[in-house]
């Protein structure tokens, strides 16, 4: 059991994409689910698409999520403050931070200490 | 000084079907001016989202609370609208709501709605976002209990966004170049107060 992953963009193929990588890193043994994009397909945010990957995601352990921009970020923090318990908002870079949060999740962390993880990937420059 | 309005469920009934008519009406105008600064869908998106809410608030039952009509269309807001507007929106109609059927008053429900908005977007007076409008207008209601004031403070306040620099969302991106433009939030809030107000003195008249 692993604490899951939503990664929310205002892109289904942004999160789908960035659930891939962030799934093959953390090793397949993470749940990695995305919710990109509105109900239709096209770019936008949907709140019913977030509520569905969280129960996806979720084996019990809890979920983090990421988002990348505007309404997908007020999307999340809406969601959560009806969602019960064990779903954390992580404020983090969404590529960087969707690793950082699978590769900790698949070392066995607890939900804190991945959107910790998450968040702490602002801090890898790259030049 | 005039005491504050108490909405009932009527009035909140009225006030979404208004405020829906409006968007609508105002759809292409709204989307336009989003298309200057921001991603160019406020107009469609609020227009989803008010015929949304407004289908949530018809399929209510005729005993439905104050409280009850705005957190149904709050809640179809945040669903169906796509956008930031839809978390805020949705957000400020559920806080009003909830405020409605604790005291009754119009004035505390809209400083309620105006605290949701800035404690979920994080924007102040002068971000140029729909608190330009929505502060102002809150305010003014708070101070005369006016509904034309109220009304026309929120005008004001979206008018004042041309000459702002945006620090909030999409037009933030854009620096200076974000001046002379009206924010497209501050539009819409100024009409959803007017559909307010229009609401609120057809049922009582």
């Amino acid at each position: 059991m692993t604490v899951g992953v939503v990664i929310v963009s205002h892109s289904r193929a942004l999160a789908e994409g960035t659930a891939e990588l962030a799934r093959t890193l953390g090793l397949d043994r993470v749940r990695v689910e995305p919710a990109g994009g509105d109900s239709g397909g096209g770019l936008g945010t949907s709140a019913e698409l977030v509520a569905g990957a969280v129960s996806r995601a979720d084996s019990g352990d809890g979920v983090v999520l990421l988002a990348d921009l505007g309404s997908a970020v007020l999307t999340v923090k809406t969601y959560l403050l009806d969602a019960p318990g064990t779903a954390l908002f992580a404020d983090a870079p969404l590529v960087e931070g969707a690793v950082a949060a699978a590769s900790a999740a698949a070392s066995g962390a607890g939900a804190e200490e991945v959107a910790a993880a998450a968040r702490e990937a602002y801090a890898h420059r790259k030049g | 000084m005039r005491e504050s309005v108490r909405p009932d469920a009527e009035v909140c009934r009225a006030w979404v079907r208004e405020a829906a008519a409006r968007v609508a009406a105002d759809r292409d105008r709204l989307t336009q001016l989003d298309s200057a600064i921001g991603d160019g869908d406020h107009g469609h998106n609020l227009d989803r989202g008010m015929r949304a809410a407004l289908q949530a608030v018809e399929d209510l039952g005729e005993t439905a609370t104050a409280g009850e009509v705005l957190a149904a269309a709050g809640k179809a807001l945040i669903a169906k609208t796509g956008g930031a507007s839809g978390p805020l929106y949705g957000g400020a109609l559920r806080a009003m709501g909830r405020s409605l059927d604790e005291s009754g008053d119009l004035a505390a429900a809209l400083r309620a709605g105006c605290d949701a908005v800035r404690k979920l977007g994080g924007a102040a007076v002068g971000d140029k976002t729909m608190v330009d409008a929505l502060e102002p207008a809150v305010k003014a209601y708070e101070e005369t209990c006016d509904l034309e004031v109220t009304a026309d403070a929120a005008t004001t306040g979206a008018e004042s966004t041309m000459t702002l620099r945006a620090r909030k969302g999409r037009a933030s991106y854009l620096g200076e170049r974000s001046v002379g433009h009206l924010d497209p939030g501050a539009a819409s809030t100024a009409l959803l107060i007017r559909a307010l107000v229009t609401a609120a003195r057809d049922v009582r008249a």
